[in-house]
């Protein structure tokens, strides 16, 4: 919490939170640090396995085969939030299943069957991009600055 | 009759006729899986959504404590209910089946206690021969409304806590046979500055504490008067933190007498986190398991402290700090 929010509260509050912090058991960040990295890992490997299998055996090559494998990918995402596993996984593996391309098409897909019940318009259509959106929205406005940066850059010679 | 400044006496003693937890599938695996009325083995109840589940389980637990009291629905002058979707909707449509004259409450997950004793109260003073009182919460209806789509893979903290999947219900008479509701304290709403919803055990524990200290002083009385002194849903955190606190302002309970619903829900070995939560962790926890006790005469008189985190979705994106409050009833045999 930083100083300034500190500042606003009684000092009843500030002593009851010293007291709460001793007692309140603490996200172990070192343990969720290394199940993030096995998990985030894992999921590159099977990428990486299936990227392998759109080159040796059908017609891609390095570049193309991105396309397939990150369908590929989103797919088996869907499917396992769709019979409840993704969010097991999640819990277990934490950062690591939400940063690769899985975490977002289970955004995605957990929003869609969450809202089904409202509707397919107002419902699934409404709400699919609720944790997403967010993630798109700064996603295309940071590229948007870095291309800026990148074009003044080599406006002035630096490139 | 009042008495102090916030304790209603119930000097007739309104007796408890008839009372009904319904859980669903998780409570079933739990520990006090025998003392529901009625448990599900389907989240979903058969039903379209979840909040249409939410509301059959609360149906289904009037129409047992109805039942159990011996009385016709006609027989029921008034309903009050409240429980955590957005306008309270599960109650409203319980009252629009059951057709008895209804008054919405809502107090989070102290709704239970806040129903209990203005049930008892409507009773007590003659308003009323039967009131009806019930409460429910849905753990994926919950999870809906206030975090994250239920399938999204979200890391929850270990300070978390896991909605109950339930209702409880309990029919207040003037006669009968019954434990009997002897007083009520009605909480102030604390804040203690805290502002994560993953930490509502922590938030809770002062209100609660709040109100056990606001009911003996106003009754003049200490813990050992009680068998048991049960609160809502603080979890294993929030539970420890108010024994603390107790110690820390001098109210001397002994540690076997003060438990906590949410600790009691579940069994070790369910990846609960902290305890159970939610408006039917207090009801379906004394409806059920706690009433069965009183009425096998293991207890003879006990508190239960509904706690309650007066929080909204919008209110927590707003930054605003998490506002709580506790229900104290004492029940006897």
């Amino acid at each position: 919490m930083s100083n300034k929010k500190k500042k606003k509260q009684s000092p009843t509050q500030q002593q009851y939170q010293k007291l709460a912090k001793v007692r309140e058991p603490k996200r172990p960040i070192f343990v969720n640090c290394v199940r993030a990295f096995f998990t985030g890992g894992i999921i590159c490997t099977i990428g990486q396995v299936i990227q392998w299998i759109y080159i040796n055996y059908f017609k891609f090559d390095e570049i193309t085969s991105g396309s397939p494998t990150a369908a590929t990918l989103i797919f088996l995402s869907v499917l396992l939030t769709c019979f409840g596993v993704y969010d097991h996984l999640a819990q277990w593996g934490g950062a690591g299943t939400a940063i690769p391309v899985t975490g977002f098409a289970n955004t995605i897909a957990s929003a869609a069957l969450e809202h089904k019940s409202e509707g397919f318009v107002l419902g699934v259509g409404g709400n699919m991009f609720k944790l997403a959106g967010p993630v798109i929205v700064y996603g295309v406005f940071s590229a948007f600055i870095v291309a800026l940066v990148k074009v003044t850059i080599k406006m002035l010679g630096g490139m | 009759m009042l008495q102090g400044h916030q304790t209603w006496v119930f000097d007739s003693k309104p007796i408890i006729t008839g009372s009904a937890a319904i859980g669903g599938p998780f409570e079933a695996q739990g520990a006090l899986a025998k003392d529901f009325d009625l448990l599900h083995d389907d989240l979903w109840l058969g039903q379209e959504s979840y909040e249409k589940a939410e509301k059959k389980l609360l149906e289904q637990a009037c129409e047992t404590a109805i039942k159990k009291a011996g009385l016709k629905k006609e027989d029921i002058q008034f309903f009050l209910s409240g429980d955590l979707i957005n306008q309270i909707v599960p109650s409203s449509f319980t009252a629009r089946t059951l057709a008895v004259p209804y008054l919405g409450i809502y107090g989070a997950c102290s709704s239970c206690a806040e129903g209990l004793s203005l049930a008892s109260l409507i009773v007590d003073a003659g308003f009323a021969n039967h009131a009806l009182t019930g409460t429910s919460s849905h753990n994926a209806a919950a999870e809906k409304q206030y975090r994250y789509p239920n399938e999204y893979g979200a890391q929850k903290p270990p300070t978390a806590q896991w909605t109950v999947t339930g209702a409880g219900a309990a029919v207040i008479s003037s006669e009968g046979e019954g434990p009997r509701v002897a007083a009520a304290t009605i909480g102030r709403v604390v804040d203690m500055g805290l502002s994560d919803p993953f930490n509502m055990g922590v938030a809770m524990a002062p209100a609660a504490v709040d109100t056990i200290e606001a009911h003996f002083r106003d009754l003049n009385a200490d813990a050992s008067q009680y068998d048991l002194i049960a609160t809502g849903d603080l979890g294993r955190v929030g539970h420890n933190i108010a024994g603390d606190l107790l110690k820390k302002h001098g109210v001397k309970i002994p540690e076997e007498k003060l438990t906590d619903c949410g600790i009691l829900m579940y069994k070790d070995d369910q990846p609960v986190f902290a305890g159970g939560s939610g408006c039917a962790c207090a009801a379906t926890a004394t409806y059920g398991h706690l009433l069965n006790r009183l009425k096998r005469r293991e207890l003879h008189k006990i508190l239960i402290v509904a706690t309650g985190a007066l929080l909204s979705p919008m209110s927590y994106q707003q930054k605003e700090t998490i506002p709580c409050v506790a229900h104290a009833v004492a029940i006897e045999i």
